[in-house]
């Protein structure tokens, strides 16, 4: 399995090109300003709560500011992911070298997995960068932050984000235009992301399953410092199920010419 | 080295090759002859394994295309003919990752990457981002990709496309001097190209294979007469009839239109009997005058024009709309 080049060369291309850089400028300025706020108004609640004796009791920089944070993070990640992976098969369809690329010796999954795992460094490096919040908290604000909770919360961010990311390949499998990977990759995620809003109206094993299937179900729980295997499971699953429609995308593409 | 029996490949309904055979040997360069949309890329797609073939099979250094893909794709070097790079690349470090991908071993690595960059002449370029290089550059690059594995099969289409002249030159060369340590098949509409880089030829035309062989032996197949121009300032009726008195002529074309100058006229005999002697005497008896008597070279244009053309007019109308069509990449 030749995976090492192919991971190479695509870290190359998003770094050699402005995609990285504008992706990362943009995912951390916008999350900063909401850590801004968030925090802004944690320290705002406090200063209230400190008035009176018994109201702080419930107050945590683990619910109110990480769990926001986080969730929110996570609908930044909804919109930001699907330019991560748009390029990486689309633009190798338009431009023609997947014609050189697939009649190299390397299997299509290795390619695959070149490619995921340059998106997925570059979510790594996106996400890295929000470690300086909580960096913020400990040693400007002097608030004690719960590792616990941070560390679960970062865990399904990877998660999470590991999803979108194969979801965003198989899209880009599909097509040779990048908006039009971008734009379903948006659709997909989107859908499940609201699909438990249904399960309101649905009821029986229906309803639980449709519930089963939804994002927002499954990404509160790692911020809440809870490491739950069905979650975990729930990610793992949709990461592997949308890798292997995209080699199976990939194969279908080299019958059709 | 390469071979491909009855090769097939459909898309949909429509047949880009139908029953496609044809062998090349190790060493040979084989150029793959047709028109637009006869089906040289498609071949060749499948000779690349980049695509399976419908029906059919194909071997290449002995490996089937479809069953031991892996094995062919270690052994190939492929330029397809829209010689697509990675234009956010540079140079040096593209041809170093194709080599990498390739199995290039490290240690070799760097060598290999100066050695195929000073083979086509591209290392004054290799930091340049591939996007900011001149077609010739690029197909350069692209020819230097397909090489740098030192692969024992070569399969290039259409590789001096939209090069100028030198450049055209170059490539030729560089070609030319890949045969023997490496078997190279490469596609073209350029016939001159042909009979001067190929051993053999593969004329295809409308997805079948009409003609193979080597050049000389087509020639004479679909050309078995000689021909000598000629150029004589007499009187047109006169010089006509006397020529075609000479024995073992079988033909004489008017060639010149203009009416009243020397008569330029091209003599067919058979192509074991050299009639120019023939023709002085005659010229020199009637005291005319013999201006111009050069031999011609049946072109391999010709032979192809003939081809084609045959073929073309045994056709229904509908197949040669869709033998025309250009294929869905």
């Amino acid at each position: 399995m030749r995976i090492w080049p192919i991971y190479k060369k695509e870290l190359r291309l998003y770094f050699t090109s402005p995609v990285a850089w504008v992706i990362l400028t943009i995912f951390l300025a916008i999350a900063g300003l909401f850590f801004y706020a968030i925090f802004g108004n944690f320290t705002r609640v406090s200063m209230q709560m400190a008035m009176n004796p018994m109201g702080g009791r419930d107050l945590n920089v683990t619910d109110a500011v990480l769990r926001p944070l986080f969730a929110n993070l996570s609908v930044i990640l909804l919109l930001v992911m699907p330019l991560v992976t748009m390029r990486l098969f689309a633009e190798e369809r338009r431009s023609g070298t997947i014609e050189l690329l697939l009649t190299y010796p390397v299997r299509d999954g290795a390619v695959l997995i070149g490619k995921y795992l340059a998106a997925l460094t570059l979510y790594a490096t996106m996400i890295a960068g929000t470690l300086a919040y909580p960096a913020i908290v400990l040693w400007v604000a002097r608030a004690s932050v719960e590792w616990g909770p941070l560390l679960t919360g970062y865990i399904g961010l990877l998660l999470m984000g590991g999803m979108f990311l194969a979801v965003g390949l198989f899209a880009s499998s599909l097509t040779e235009n990048q908006i039009v990977a971008a734009v379903v990759t948006f659709g997909i995620l989107l859908i499940f992301w609201i699909i438990g809003w249904t399960a309101e109206f649905a009821t029986g094993t229906l309803g639980t399953v449709l519930t089963h299937l939804s994002i927002l179900e499954h990404n509160d729980t790692f911020a809440k410092g809870v490491l739950d295997t069905k979650d975990v499971i729930y990610y793992l699953n949709f990461t592997a199920l949308a890798l292997f429609l995209t080699l199976r995308s990939l194969e279908s593409r080299r019958w059709n010419g | 080295m390469i071979e491909v029996q009855n090769l097939t490949k459909q898309y949909g309904s429509f047949t880009a090759i139908r029953d496609v055979s044809f062998s090349v040997a190790p060493g040979d360069i084989v150029g793959f002859l047709g028109p637009n949309g006869a089906g040289k890329s498609t071949t060749m797609r499948i000779l690349s394994c980049f695509m399976p073939a419908s029906g059919g099979s194909a071997r290449v250094a002995g490996y089937d295309v479809f069953r031991e893909s892996m094995e062919v794709r270690r052994r190939i070097g492929y330029l397809p003919e829209s010689v697509p790079l990675y234009s956010d690349m540079r140079v040096g470090p593209y041809l170093d990752f194709v080599a990498e991908v390739k199995g290039v071993p490290r240690s070799a690595r760097k060598r290999r990457v100066a050695e195929v960059m000073d083979r086509c002449l591209i290392a004054d370029v290799q930091s340049r981002l591939i996007r900011n290089l001149s077609k010739g550059y690029r197909q350069r690059v692209g020819l230097a990709q397909a090489i740098v594995s030192d692969p024992h099969v070569l399969i290039l289409d259409e590789p001096t496309i939209g090069l100028d002249p030198r450049q055209i030159a170059e490539i030729r060369s560089l070609i030319k001097s890949l045969a023997g340590e490496h078997t190279v098949i490469l596609s073209t509409h350029i016939l001159p190209e042909v009979s001067m880089v190929c051993s053999g030829v593969v004329i295809i035309n409308q997805g079948a294979i009409v003609a193979q062989g080597p050049i000389d032996r087509l020639v004479e197949e679909f050309f078995p007469t000689a021909r000598v121009a000629v150029e004589i300032a007499g009187p047109r009726p006169a010089v006509l009839d006397g020529l075609r008195a000479i024995p073992g002529v079988v033909q004489v074309e008017d060639g010149g239109p203009d009416r009243d100058g020397p008569a330029r006229l091209v003599v067919e005999s058979a192509r074991d009997r050299d009639v120019r002697g023939e023709i002085f005497q005659l010229a020199a008896q009637q005291k005319w005058n013999l201006l111009e008597l050069r031999p011609v070279g049946m072109t391999l244009e010709e032979v192809f024009m003939r081809i084609v053309a045959g073929e073309e007019s045994g056709a229904a109308p509908g197949e040669v709309a869709a033998g025309e069509a250009e294929v869905p990449a």
